[in-house]
């Protein structure tokens, strides 16, 4: 019985968006090398929308699975549905994840967050109109 | 290329093991309890299998239970230290912080039943000071508790004197020699030991069978009731096809033991020299004073199982003491004892040769590590704020 599904062990191997955006708008990160996890998503917005996409990842094959998965799902979509997007829809797009693992999924959420966060900090004014 | 690293997890059985097993499953598999020809021809083997495995670690015959594995082995020793020291009133163990858990959770559940355990540190090198096990015993102390080596960082315990104290102070010892018993010289004897744990997969005997050393004298607990076997100290029909194939592994792995130790030993220190080469890496546990097969490290900046699931890919066979591949959200307690901080032991490996291992495996392992090693760091953000100065290097 394989650890992890096929698309899992695709990412892990040939992850997407792997690397920084230099000047990025918003950057986010989240877990700590205490737990063995850490994620950071580096943005790029060109009005509303997430023109570019890249992370790092130290972790398991699930953490840079799920970084790498959640960078594609958000890649050139809006800001409101890149908020909008869940650890299970992250864990479905990679045909799912065992369930100890489940928590690398919602980092990947969180840190999608963050780097949201972190632009409307830098752009009050945005953060304004989206709300 | 196909490289099985992970000795320490189970090794192949040897060929004169699986022979030695053969009779008994397909000839001679009558049950030794009976007491017709053809039973008895069956415990004649077992009889014949203690009487080996005693003579390899210089016991008696009837000092040998044979067991399940090593758990069972732990857990009837310490159980056994437990019941007499009940007796006598005695209820300290001292042990360690770097045993197997089969020592560790056993202590645990002792503990919850009013037993006081001491568990020494380790230095940074990995060696328990016999000088901290002597100071450690107490008038209540009623067992020893120190592995022979460690499962995880290869480091060789100094037995024989701990044992040497503890028979002065009269308080038993066992010493769980799992990862010892078939690798390096074990004298129950020379060591003053009173009760040793070993698995015979270790050793290239079948998974399933272990053994425990019990000297003269002291009376076993029993973990299983229910039978007479192995003199009313082990309950159950005998796994005589195992118990033999256990016998014929440890006799060639004693056999072949200087041998082997010799030539592990050189790779060893050709594998630990080459890993050495990655920056920001560091050997875990003291370079001599451990097992001939074991290299164990900690590379900064990345994780074990990330590294275990690109070194498979790469066909190595290995193993970490990452959190993620301990199934906790800690890594191993080994690593932490031996003081690597969190974010370090996260990026352990360890690699175990096996007996068949080669100069060319060792120097495909050198290169696969590094080039995995450089490509989990690429995208590793701890990585680059050590490297941009944002965070402090540790190795």
């Amino acid at each position: 019985m394989a650890l992890y599904s096929e698309k899992v062990m695709d990412h892990f191997r040939n992850p997407r968006n792997v690397g920084v955006i230099e000047n990025a708008d918003g950057v986010g990160e989240v877990g700590n090398a205490k737990c063995g996890d850490i994620m950071r998503i580096y943005l790029k917005i060109d009005g509303d929308i997430i023109s570019d996409v890249k992370f790092e990842t130290f972790g398991c094959a699930s953490a840079v699975a799920s970084s790498s998965m959640a960078t594609e799902l958000i890649k050139g979509r809006p800001l409101s549905e890149a908020k909008a997007l869940t650890n299970k829809a992250v864990a479905e797009a990679l045909d799912g994840l065992p369930a100890y693992k489940m928590h690398c999924s919602v980092l990947a959420e969180e840190a999608i967050l963050n780097a949201i966060g972190d632009y409307y900090t830098k752009h009050p004014e945005k953060a304004d109109k989206s709300r | 290329m196909f490289i099985y690293a992970d000795n320490a997890a189970t090794t192949k059985m040897s060929a004169a093991a699986i022979a030695a097993m053969r009779p008994y499953i397909e000839d001679c598999w009558y049950n030794p309890s009976s007491l017709y020809s053809a039973g008895q021809r069956a415990k004649e083997a077992v009889e014949t299998a203690r009487a080996e495995v005693a003579r390899c670690i210089g016991a008696e015959p009837r000092e040998i239970i044979f067991t399940s594995g090593g758990s069972e082995s732990d857990n009837q020793a310490l159980l056994t230290a437990a019941e007499i020291g009940r007796k006598a009133g005695k209820r300290h163990i001292v042990s360690d912080a770097i045993e197997h858990h089969a020592v560790l959770h056993t202590l645990a559940k002792l503990e919850k039943d009013g037993f006081e355990v001491t568990y020494l540190p380790v230095g940074t090198d990995g060696v328990v000071r016999a000088a901290a096990v002597e100071a450690a015993i107490r008038e209540d102390t009623c067992l020893v508790t120190v592995m022979y080596a460690n499962n995880e960082i290869g480091t060789v315990q100094p037995i024989g004197e701990i044992g040497e104290i503890c028979r002065r102070r009269g308080v038993l010892f066992h010493t769980d020699a799992v990862q010892a018993v078939g690798h390096v010289p074990v004298d129950v004897c020379a060591d003053k030991v009173d009760m040793l744990s070993a698995s015979a997969h270790k050793f290239r005997g079948p998974k399933g069978v272990g053994f425990l050393y019990v000297r003269r004298g002291v009376k076993p607990a029993t973990l299983i009731e229910g039978g007479a076997q192995e003199s009313g100290r082990r309950a159950g029909t005998e796994n005589v096809a195992g118990i033999a194939a256990t016998a014929a592994a440890l006799k060639e792995a004693a056999a072949n033991m200087a041998a082997n130790a010799a030539k592990l030993t050189a790779l060893r220190d050709r594998l630990i020299a080459g890993l050495a080469e990655i920056p920001h890496s560091a050997l875990n546990g003291d370079a001599k004073r451990r097992l001939p097969s074991n290299v164990s490290f900690c590379f900064e900046g990345i994780e074990g199982e990330s590294l275990l699931l690109m070194l498979d890919d790469m066909g190595i066979c290995a193993s970490s003491g990452s959190a993620c591949t301990s199934g906790s959200l800690d890594p191993s307690h080994v690593l932490l004892a031996i003081g690597r901080v969190h974010d370090v032991a996260h990026g352990s490996l360890r690699l175990t040769l096996g007996e068949d291992a080669t100069e060319e495996e060792v120097d495909y392992m050198i290169s696969a590590v590094k080039e995995v090693v450089e490509r989990l760091r690429g995208f590793s953000p701890v990585w680059r704020d050590l490297v941009s100065g944002k965070s402090e290097f540790i190795l």
